[in-house]
């Protein structure tokens, strides 16, 4: 199942921007609903009033995300509670987030 | 922990793809290209997330939101206000940016009734809507039969609970300021489930705050009708540190069980009258269920909260109508703002995905709810939610609590990230 989403991003990416500008036919992936939940923290409008708090509405590169999010994950980064995060996602699911963060890059 | 393909569209059960179906056949084949009709009911944390997402995920749905309010107090921050680090306003949130960059229909009246036979609200004015979907987040009621004897709606402004902000906040932030030096605070927690379970504790913390700085004689006693609470350790051991034993905390075993309330006197009764805790300001927090309108529209079960398919948060009830937030049932999930908030985009997805004939997406969700101990020492709870074995859990080995033993500089760095969460929630559910 997990490998059919992953196939469907895949092809998101691939069209270019289908994931960003919804219309008619829209579907909302699993990636683009995980990544809509990072949203929470990390201000839904870039350079929105939170200063602290890194802003991910404009995107994120695909391989520093991946990165960043295992070095959370395994602890070699530190953290307050990304690291408690990090370890509620799998390899997939982090490829999923690093891909939808990457077709929103501005 | 993958999710079981089996136990995921067992979930779904009868409700998930023939909805679906039926939704698509019941719009005429003209109407399609303007898309369904999705009533939001309440603006609150889950609600106006739930619209403004509706949209974003899918720009040919219409949407109207329901909310009695032009201006809604978020909970969070409350607790801030009546410690003196906020004003009002600086908790308040309005409806502007989701009428006019969302596109979302805001109606500002009261949900009277839902009619799910015929897919039909009616609103206190008098209109009367027609819709495919229904989204219902009305937050919270309070049980005033299951209360503390000699409290009810009418005894609030005397000892009010200031579980829904707004006025109640206000009024206690008067009594607080009214309370001489060397008086008593005395606050009754509720039992679980109830909203916002780190609440109580971040109140009294952000009252001691305010009495160590203005009333530094008085005294801080909450009863508790439990045993144990959200962030214990980190709350106590913060208490501590930053304010002595200006704080009690009483469990149930202890006398915290409170049976009764002499309002006239503001005296907390508890154990047949052994105890008895007299209070300069009393907050009672009541026991708590599913808002109003859930239960004229028989969407609650005998718990008094609403039992949903744990990945669509369609009602198990009626089939067109989703419940979120508070109101919910979700699992292991706590009734929170970030919680609802998650909820309210799933729900957008389940709801965009099923009116295009797909299939649902297998959940995930967040939650973290921070708390201010002082004003540079935060703490948290967090955890990612799934779909696991019939039911939403965390995910096991993500999550938990700010460690024990951080310092200083751990504990400040939360504190800013608390405030940076409000920022940025509050834009994510409003902006
Ligand atoms: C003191 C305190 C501190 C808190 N701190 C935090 C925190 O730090 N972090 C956190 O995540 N959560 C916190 N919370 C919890 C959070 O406020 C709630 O869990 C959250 O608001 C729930 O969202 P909701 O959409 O279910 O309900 P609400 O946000 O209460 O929204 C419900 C809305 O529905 C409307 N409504 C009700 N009935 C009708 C009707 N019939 N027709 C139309 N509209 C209707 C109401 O007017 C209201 O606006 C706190 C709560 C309290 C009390």
């Amino acid at each position: 199942m997990k490998h059919a989403k992953l196939a469907a991003v895949a092809l998101a990416v691939s069209l270019g921007g289908l994931a960003v500008s919804q219309s008619a036919l829209a579907e909302v992936t699993r990636g683009q609903l995980m990544a809509k939940t990072c949203l929470a923290c990390h201000g839904s409008v870039a350079g929105g009033p939170d200063a602290t708090i890194p802003s991910l509405v404009n995107g994120y590169p695909r391989q520093l995300m991946i990165q960043n999010m295992k070095a959370f994950r395994d602890g070699t980064r530190a953290a307050t509670v990304m690291n408690r995060h990090a370890l509620g996602y799998t390899d997939e699911e982090i490829a999923l987030l690093a891909d939808y963060f990457d077709t929103t890059r501005r | 922990m993958s999710i079981s393909r089996r136990h995921f569209l067992k979930a779904l059960g009868a409700g998930g793809a023939a909805t679906a179906l039926a939704a698509c056949a019941q719009m005429p084949g003209g109407e399609k290209a303007r898309g369904a009709h999705v009533v939001v009911v309440g603006g609150g944390s889950g609600g106006a997330t739930a619209a403004k997402y509706l949209r974003h995920f899918d720009s040919d749905i219409r949407v109207t939101l329901v909310e009695p309010n032009a201006t809604y107090h978020t909970c969070y921050g409350s607790n801030w206000v009546l410690g003196g680090l906020r004003q009002m306003n600086d908790i308040a949130q309005t409806y502007g940016n989701l009428r006019d960059r969302h596109g979302v229909n805001v109606i500002q009246d009261t949900v009277t009734a839902i009619d799910p036979e015929t897919n039909r609200v009616t609103l206190a004015g008098g209109q009367v809507l027609n819709y495919d979907k229904l989204v219902v987040a009305p937050g919270i009621s309070f049980n005033w039969a299951t209360a503390a004897e000699g409290t009810s709606e009418a005894t609030t402004n005397q000892i009010p609970h200031a579980w829904k902000a707004g006025p109640q906040t206000e009024i206690l932030r008067r009594q607080l300021e009214a309370m001489p030096d060397g008086g008593v605070f005395v606050m009754v927690a509720p039992g679980n489930p109830f909203r916002c379970p780190p609440g109580p504790y971040e109140r009294a913390s952000m009252v001691a705050h305010y009495f160590k700085t203005h009333k530094p004689r008085s005294k801080i006693l909450i009863l508790d009708n439990k045993e144990n609470f959200s962030k214990q350790g980190l709350f106590l051991a913060g208490w501590e540190a930053n304010y002595g034993n200006m704080i009690e905390w009483v469990p149930s075993s202890r006398g915290g069980q409170v049976e009764r309330i002499d309002v006239a006197s503001k005296t907390a009764i508890s154990d047949g009258g052994l105890n008895r805790f007299k209070a300069d300001v009393l907050n009672y927090i009541p026991p708590q269920r599913a808002g109003e309108i859930a239960h004229s529209a028989s969407l609650v079960n005998d718990t008094g909260w609403c039992p949903v398919n744990q990945v669509t948060f369609q009602s198990s009830i009626h089939t067109d109508i989703h419940v979120i937030g508070d109101s919910s049932i979700a699992g292991a999930m706590p009734k929170s703002g970030h919680s609802a908030n998650s909820q309210g985009k799933l729900v957008a997805a389940a709801i965009v995905n099923a009116l295009r004939g797909r299939d649902p997406i297998a959940p995930s969700m967040v939650n973290t709810c921070y708390s201010l101990v002082t004003p540079d020492w935060g703490i948290s709870v967090a955890a990612v939610y799934q779909f696991l074995d019939d039911s939403i859990k965390g995910v096991p080995g993500s999550g938990g609590v700010s460690p024990a033993d951080a310092d200083r500089n751990f504990r400040r760095m939360e504190a800013n990230y608390t405030r940076g969460w409000y920022d940025s929630i509050t834009t994510d559910i409003w902006g």
